[in-house]
């Protein structure tokens, strides 16, 4: 019994030592249940189909193939995020992690999972200004930029449509709290005032006591920062019913068409902000979706680059470690360097393999500044008709 | 000074008396079946919020084959003829664990703390037999019209700075609900089927010596507190939405309305759900702007005027609860002492 013993470890540390050599494995946890269900499959396919073109192009670390790994984060469960983690680079042993998707369990993972293990993190869509400043031993990067810069955005498009007084309501926790306090600030420094800052918790049956006190403190608009797919959207139907707001600015959880499609015609009017670029790449990026079979949503281009700056940053180490990867993420990402775009992952593997230097742009435009984090284009999106129209880029 | 009465008065209406009679009405039917089959069975029956949960998801079910089928009820929702179907299907759930759980401990005479804990058992078991067969989720299943006032077109129509909106699943509740209890008490005083209920409940030994048989009453307790059940889940689910575990959550506020009148006694049941429901809204609202309607300018509140914040409204039914039991055990109508 003990010599079979023996002989299956032995034959376990055989194959993962090979698994090490020529396989690489790529962690890609978003949110698949939770507030956000309805928008993570298209991120995870964002990630998967970057992975999918290096794979095609055989370019990297001299020929090795990525494998995603899927593992749920819930959006906003810290301990069932940091468990799935835990699996994925414990027992599957990923070389590192495109996720979390919320911030709070973003940040959960990351300092009880990915800080100590050492492994590199990059998020597509964590935008809790607290990010910026977390201590991070160098690990964590997000191609979403801080909200910090989408409540500035979001005070200048209120601005700029007229709107005097606004009333805000969040859902209760680091990704909410973070918007709201950064629109705040910024819509009352621009002399706009703030009538009411209310808190509400996801997954409750009814919202008519939220939204009686949001009516009571009364105002032009209503800054809805939550979760379609939860709270955001019962106090929206639930303000709309009573007819205490009429228009609402609807930040980058909210954006979807399930919302659209959930409240109706009623929504016209509003107006919203998500992060979003008209540069080149976005178009082609849409494009390559598209003929991936799924559409490019909020965050999914962001998904993509994520986890092309993480091989990219691979090949620009020689090593799929995360200790030596998470060094040369910055390089890849910024100039100097040939422009990429997306659809040209194998160019740039290429190029650096050569010893040439590349500086991404991929579909979201990404420039990392800070400790590593995008520098933010956002898109401008009203509701017109039913669907979700773009207005213009900031 | 009367345009402000009146918008004041609306918008009390609005936020405050529509939306809390509904809530009251459909509180009022889960804390009957909680006091029904406290007065017969002698326990407190914590399955109660996820038989209603039980009842929902098999209207539900109905309404979404009604649906597909095409067959619908015009303006008032489809739900509405899938009820029926929610109802036989909580009364089927209510007798099984009848008779597999609670017939055992009854026939042993254990003490009511076991079936109490008996009873938690089955809501853990209805609770995981839900989401299983319907998922966590949230789930709108209401079609039809949805509003019989329109706030924007009311303020059109009155010129007034307030709105009034009532929604048909509102009114519908209410209506439902009033249909319901008449009928119920007519049963409970005039037939010799609830008479007997009645004697049971009053004074089992002596219910029994006029040859009474107990395991028709415990029946036919079950059955209606089962129907009750399905009809305020599927009219909350109507209204709000369906969610398994917002059914769960108002165990609380029906067991509070249920003690707070008086356990055992229906009429306690309804009084104490109006209490209940009515200082949930009442203490959670904000009244800054009622309050600049109704006084002169230098009085008028800068604040929201808001006793408790909205994320308290569960600890206004639990307050009551503690209060009742501290200050009244026996509730307002004088109920039994649980």
């Amino acid at each position: 019994m003990r010599r079979i013993i023996i002989a299956l470890a032995a034959a376990m540390a055989v194959t993962s030592a090979q698994a090490a050599d020529n396989e690489v494995k790529i962690g890609v946890m978003v949110g698949f249940t939770g507030p956000i269900e309805s928008l993570a499959p298209d991120i995870a396919a964002g990630a998967e189909l970057a992975i999918k073109e290096v794979n095609d192009s055989k370019a990297l670390l001299g020929g090795a193939s990525v494998t995603p790994v899927r593992g749920d984060t819930t959006c906003v469960d810290a301990a069932a995020a940091s468990a799935a983690a835990e699996r994925l680079i414990t027992a599957d042993r990923v070389n590192a992690i495109v996720g979390g998707d919320c911030s709070g369990v973003t940040t959960a993972m990351l300092q009880n999972v990915a800080m100590p293990n050492g492994v590199v993190m990059i998020s597509p869509s964590a935008t809790s200004p607290a990010l910026s400043t977390l201590e991070d031993n160098g690990l964590f990067f997000r191609t979403a930029p801080s909200d910090a810069r989408q409540g500035q955005v979001i005070a200048e498009v209120l601005k700029e449509r007229g709107v005097g007084t606004i009333a805000i309501t969040y859902t209760n926790n680091d990704y909410g709290k973070g918007l709201a306090d950064s629109v705040a600030t910024n819509f009352k420094a621009m002399g706009g005032d703030v009538t009411i800052e209310a808190a509400h918790e996801d997954g409750k049956g009814d919202y008519a006591a939220e939204v009686a006190a949001l009516a009571a403190a009364g105002g032009d608009v209503l800054v809805v920062a939550g979760y379609l797919d939860q709270g955001g959207k019962g106090i929206i139907q639930g303000a709309l019913d009573t007819g205490a707001f009429e228009t609402f600015l609807l930040p980058d959880g909210m954006i979807g068409d399930s919302l659209v499609e959930a409240i109706g015609a009623d929504l016209n009017g509003s107006f919203g902000t998500v992060p979003g670029t008209d540069s080149t790449g976005a178009a082609t990026f849409s494009d390559m979706a598209g003929a991936a079979g799924f559409k490019a949503g909020p965050f999914t281009g962001e998904a993509y680059d994520a986890a092309a700056l993480i091989m990219l940053a691979m090949q620009a180490a020689g090593s799929a470690d995360s200790g030596k990867l998470k060094d040369h993420v910055m390089a890849v990402a910024n100039a100097p360097g040939e422009k990429i775009h997306p659809g040209e992952l194998g160019k740039a593997l290429e190029i650096i393999a050569g010893g040439g230097d590349v500086d991404y742009v991929g579909a979201s435009a990404v420039e990392l500044i800070g400790q590593g984090e995008s520098a933010g284009n956002y898109r401008e999106i009203a509701i017109d008709g039913g669907k979700i129209t773009t207005v213009r880029y900031r | 000074m009367l345009p402000d009465l009146v918008n004041a008065a609306v918008l009390l209406g609005n936020y405050v008396i529509v939306p809390g009679l509904a809530y009251a009405a459909q509180l009022a039917l889960g804390a009957l079946g909680i006091t029904l089959v406290f007065g017969i069975l002698r326990f407190a029956n914590l399955a109660h919020g996820d038989l209603m949960a039980f009842g929902t998801m098999a209207t539900i079910l109905a309404t979404w084959l009604l649906q597909a089928w095409g067959v619908g009820l015009g303006p008032l929702p489809t739900a509405l003829l899938a009820l029926p179907f929610g109802i036989v299907a909580a009364i089927a759930a209510a007798l099984a664990a009848d008779r597999l759980v609670f017939r055992f401990y009854r026939r042993r005479r254990s003490a009511p703390i076991v079936l109490v804990m008996a009873s938690l058992g089955v809501m853990f078991l209805l609770n995981g037999l839900v989401r299983f067969i319907i998922g966590p989720g949230d789930r709108q299943f209401t079609d039809g019209e949805r509003f019989i006032v329109k706030a924007r077109e009311f303020k059109r129509a009155t010129g007034l700075a307030e709105g009034l909106s009532i929604k048909t699943t509102q009114c519908l509740t209410v209506v439902v609900a009033a249909v319901a209890v008449f009928l119920l008490f007519r049963f409970l005083q005039r037939t010799r089927t609830g008479k007997s209920m009645r004697a049971y409940s009053d004074n089992e030994d002596l219910a029994l010596l006029s040859g009474i048989n107990p395991e028709r009453v415990v029946l036919i307790a079950w059955a209606i507190a089962a129907a009750l059940a399905a009809i305020a889940g599927a009219l909350y689910g109507l209204d709000k939405s369906f969610k398994p575990f917002t059914y769960f959550q108002l165990l609380l506020p029906m067991f509070a309305a249920a003690i707070l009148g008086g356990i055992g006694q229906p009429v306690g049941a309804i009084v104490g759900a109006v209490i209940v429901a009515f200082s949930e809204v009442t203490v959670t609202y904000a009244w800054k702007k009622f309050l600049h309607y109704l006084l002169p300018g230098p009085w008028q509140p800068d604040g929201l005027a808001q006793l408790l914040s909205t994320d308290y409204k569960f600890a206004v039914s639990f307050m009551i609860l503690v209060l009742v039991l501290l200050l009244r055990p026996s509730g307002i109508f004088r109920g039994r002492v649980l």
